[in-house]
């Protein structure tokens, strides 16, 4: 595997030529990142459950486990905290009190204070969560609620529970 | 083969009769038909209780140990004949993975020592499931790593016919 400085320096300049051709349209840019990452994430799970064997998960605090535990320690070598559950059980936060991706950054806000009120940095991770549970028929809206590069006091993804698609559980499972 | 679809078929064994392209297409949709109406049949006989299974992520996340990923617990997960051996794995994703394999090798032990038969037959299906599991993670990697392969489609990926060559022979 290359090392990690590579992959946040190719990431980090996917992040500044994509500002560049939205023209600092960090909307836009977010959503493209988050499209990346829904195909990314669409494909990254077949390696997940081919090396860990993962079962389908009975509760969705389970699946919270199972992502923060084992999925990101894989992939990224992090270990989120998961937290602020919501009542009904169909939310939750990934804190993450690291980013692989952001080591080097810092947002230009002296040029351009928006970019620290539109632009999620790290939005592909949300995307790669919503695709692979997309896989697992699991339908979920993911997204930054906090993040550091932002002066917030932490990193924080929300994973909110829409639907479980059942009809597209394949069959033969007990 | 994904959703009764054939995406991908390789012979390993260059002295054999070959189907027809489109044989190996119906006969793809049929054994997803098979499987799941097997599943179906299970299904009507009640739970089954089966205490080797560990239905959970209990011990994924306490220990960080690799289950086997096949997730083909009720439908039909081989047909043994006298003339073949047919294997079917399943992943969470819903890919179906096939293998047809001669049955002397096997089926020829199991009758020479009748009292060790069931451990034979074990056996062969360790050596099968490590198979499946190979060729999931070859898929995974050479397959969905392929940033030009689209998802869904006939995967015809050079690399990915050595690499599932290699691991048979």
């Amino acid at each position: 595997m290359p090392n990690s400085e590579l992959f946040a320096l190719t990431y980090g300049s996917t992040v500044a030529q994509l500002c560049r051709d939205f023209n600092n349209d960090y909307q836009e840019v977010n959503q493209q990142l988050d499209k990346m990452g829904y195909n990314i994430g669409l494909r990254l799970i077949e390696e997940f459950l081919a090396k860990t064997g993962a079962r389908r998960c009975q509760t969705f605090k389970e699946t919270s486990e199972v992502i923060a535990k084992i999925g990101f320690k894989i992939f990224l070598n992090i270990q989120p905290i998961v937290g602020n559950w919501s009542q009904d059980g169909k939310s939750f936060s990934l804190i993450l009190t690291e980013n692989p991706l952001a080591e080097f950054v810092e947002l230009p806000v002296a040029q351009d204070p928006n970019v620290a009120k539109e632009l999620w940095y790290s939005q592909i991770l949300c995307g790669v969560l919503r695709g692979a549970l997309h896989m697992v028929q699991l339908d979920v809206d993911v997204w930054f609620t906090k993040d550091v590069l932002r002066g917030d006091d932490q990193t924080e993804i929300k994973l909110k529970l829409l639907k479980i698609l059942k009809d597209e559980v394949p069959a033969g499972e007990d | 083969m994904k959703s009764g679809g054939l995406i991908y078929q390789q012979d390993v064994n260059p002295g054999l009769n070959k189907l027809t392209s489109n044989d190996y297409l119906v006969l793809a949709g049929t054994l997803h038909g098979v499987h799941a109406i097997g599943s179906q049949l299970n299904s009507m006989m009640g739970p089954r209780e089966n205490k080797s299974f560990d239905n959970s992520n209990n011990t994924l996340i306490g220990t960080e140990r690799a289950q086997n990923p096949n997730t083909n617990r009720s439908g039909v997960q081989s047909i043994e004949s006298d003339l073949f051996n047919l294997y079917l794995f399943q992943t969470l994703t819903g890919y179906k993975f096939i293998l047809i394999t001669s049955p002397n090798t096997v089926v020829h032990n199991v009758q020479e020592s009748k009292a060790f038969g069931r451990g034979d037959l074990n056996k062969q299906y360790s050596a099968v499931n490590e198979l499946f599991k190979q060729v999931y993670l070859c898929f995974s990697d050479y397959v969905m790593k392929d940033p030009f392969y689209s998802l869904e489609m006939p995967i015809k990926s050079g690399l990915f016919d050595s690499k599932v060559r290699a691991m048979v022979q």
